[in-house]
């Protein structure tokens, strides 16, 4: 089968769903699919074989904050060329509703469309503003993904329609198959992160810690994320800061391995979340989890069976459920067994063979993708179009 | 007087080009409803050949092979008003047969009912993608032909209003362990 894939953000820029991407297509080329993915990125950036740049990402303010967007005549031109040269049999979209590479390729294409939804963001006011246009480009989709029941329940409330939940991949055996650290092990609490991004939960964290810490005298805090490490420690008592340990920025292998030594592994997460691919990845490496009880991660943690849930942003609830799960290994080992049970409806093996399935479904009986000339440009309403 | 007669005929033009436009979205929505229905119906059908050929093949006992074999016959030999209600009750006449998971260990050990168990879980896991993604198509071209635009033009031609597929394809759950 032959597979376009369009990422809307830098591939340069580290992030989920540039992760997501770069798995599922790897996935689909080790079982002989040609794959392209169409993404933003620098000229000099080092691509993979099967990703095409659609030229650099403009940052432009958008929705609060600066987004790195890929739009305009050039960049439409190229998604054009991109499906000319491809002839895929299905496109799969990620966050058509960004003003990006999706929105453009949605515009200019024809045929079966796949779409995943990645975030759950309310509607926009810019959204509301141009819905009739987002409208008629929204339904040529297919097929709709959402990674979560969660961003399928937001999906149908803002745009209609309705989605199948098929949600992200981990490679589970990759975390599940790497080395304990011993310097990262003996009671130790795990956090992986941005330090200076508030909905990440860190603060949370350091609230609940000088409770944590006089609870249970050895316990130490691995912090990886990049991020002001000064500014993090700020509020705590000076002689607890030799107990919180700043990893920075981890490799793939260390991050497995971090969590294959943690006793606990803590999502103090305020909101934000679609998913929490992050709990996936710890359960997979069997670390028990203790998360916010944020309606993305009570799914993930099957309602609470296969990890522990406090109440979001409740410093106290953190520190007591933290105190609990340390001084109670055999619980500890419980969590270890489900979780690990619990995630292999998240390994590509799974993930992967359900999204090929919406392929098969959306190609049965239709032709292969094509620009659409009918959508743009007068010369088409009056019939002059090539071919 | 000209120029109210240009700007006039400027106005004419540009609502003639965003019906045209309306139709053409309007058209789009009808060809991926017809394409979303005939992926459905090649689900349902895979999916009633597969059960009738379980049925036929043995490795149920009599009770069981009776009622799956009734029910997948049934399916498909539906007319299309009776289809919904016959697809829903093979819906559950496979629940039934794969409620236990020893059945469905049951299934796996026999000769070649690793390949067979395989296929009626894909089966069951495509029906309710290949639905799902035709009462979305069939929802899009509905709100689309109930606006204003489309009724007092009648841009939609003679073809007929949408309707939704409506059935239970709830899969048995010890055949597909997966998240919702």
């Amino acid at each position: 089968m032959r597979i376009g894939i369009v990422c809307p953000y830098s591939w340069d820029v580290p992030g989920g769903v540039q992760f997501h991407i770069r798995d599922l297509a790897e996935y689909f080329i080790r079982l002989g699919h040609e794959v392209s993915v169409l993404a933003p990125a620098d000229d000099d950036t080092p691509l993979p074989p099967y990703v095409v740049s659609a030229g650099r990402a403009v940052p432009v303010p958008y929705n609060g904050s600066v987004a790195r967007l890929n739009f305009g005549f050039l960049s439409a031109a190229r998604v054009r060329r991109w499906l000319h040269d491809g002839a895929f049999d299905v496109v799969h979209i990620h966050e058509p509703t960004s003003p990006s590479l999706g929105l453009l390729t949605c515009w200019a294409a024809q045929g079966p469309i796949v779409a995943t939804f990645h975030t759950s963001n309310p509607r926009s006011r810019a959204m509301i503003a141009a819905y009739s246009i987002l409208q008629a480009a929204l339904e040529k989709i297919s097929a709709r993904i959402a990674v979560s029941e969660y961003a399928r329940r937001t999906l149908v409330e803002h745009l209609g329609g309705d989605a199948v939940v098929i949600p992200n991949g981990v490679d589970v055996d990759f975390f599940a198959g790497a080395e304990p650290k011993p310097e990262w092990q003996g009671e130790t609490i795990g956090f992986i992160g941005r330090i200076d991004e508030p909905r990440k939960g860190l603060p949370v964290l350091m609230k609940a810690l000088p409770k944590i810490m006089a609870a249970r005298p050895t316990a130490r805090l691995l912090v990886a994320g990049r991020g002001d490490e000064e500014a993090a420690v700020e509020h705590l008592p000076a002689e607890l800061r030799s107990r919180v340990e700043f990893l920075g920025m981890i490799s793939d292998e260390d991050k497995a391995r971090l969590l294959r030594s943690v006793d606990v592994y803590v999502a103090p997460n305020t909101g934000g979340e679609s998913f929490g691919i992050i709990l996936v990845e710890a359960m997979s490496a069997g670390a028990p989890v203790l998360a916010s009880d944020l309606d993305a991660f009570v799914q993930v943690l099957d309602q609470g069976r296969a990890g522990e849930i406090f109440a979001n942003e409740d410093a106290d609830a953190l520190a007591d459920a933290a105190v609990r799960l340390l001084a109670d290994p055999e619980r500890r080992a419980a969590l270890r067994e489900h979780g690990s049970a619990h995630v292999r409806r998240f390994d590509w093996s799974t993930v992967g063979a359900d999204i090929l399935s919406v392929y098969e479904t959306v190609t049965d009986g239709t032709t292969a993708v094509a620009a659409d000339e009918r959508s743009t440009g007068l010369r088409a309403r009056f019939g002059l179009a090539r071919d | 007087m000209t120029a109210t007669l240009i700007w006039i005929l400027v106005a004419l033009l540009a609502i003639g080009v965003y019906l045209s436009w309306t139709a053409g979205r309007l058209d789009r929505l009808h060809v991926r409803m017809d394409a979303a229905r005939a992926a459905l119906d090649a689900q349902l059908l895979r999916r009633a050949s597969v059960a009738q050929e379980l049925a036929t093949s043995g490795v149920l006992d009599p009770a069981a092979s009776i009622v799956l074999y009734e029910a997948a016959h049934a399916a498909r030999q539906a007319e299309e008003e009776q289809r919904e209600v016959a697809e829903s009750e093979l819906s559950q006449a496979l629940r039934a047969v794969f409620a236990e998971p020893a059945q469905v260990e049951a299934l796996r050990e026999a000769p070649g009912g690793e390949d067979a168990a395989h296929e009626l879980a894909e089966a069951v896991r495509r029906v309710p993608m290949a639905r799902r993604f035709h009462n979305d198509a069939v929802g899009a071209a509905r709100r689309l032909r109930e606006h204003r635009k489309v009724r007092w033009f009648r841009l939609a031609g003679h073809a007929p209003f949408p309707l939704a597929f409506e059935m239970d394809d709830e899969p048995p759950a010890a055949l597909v362990e997966r998240v919702a």
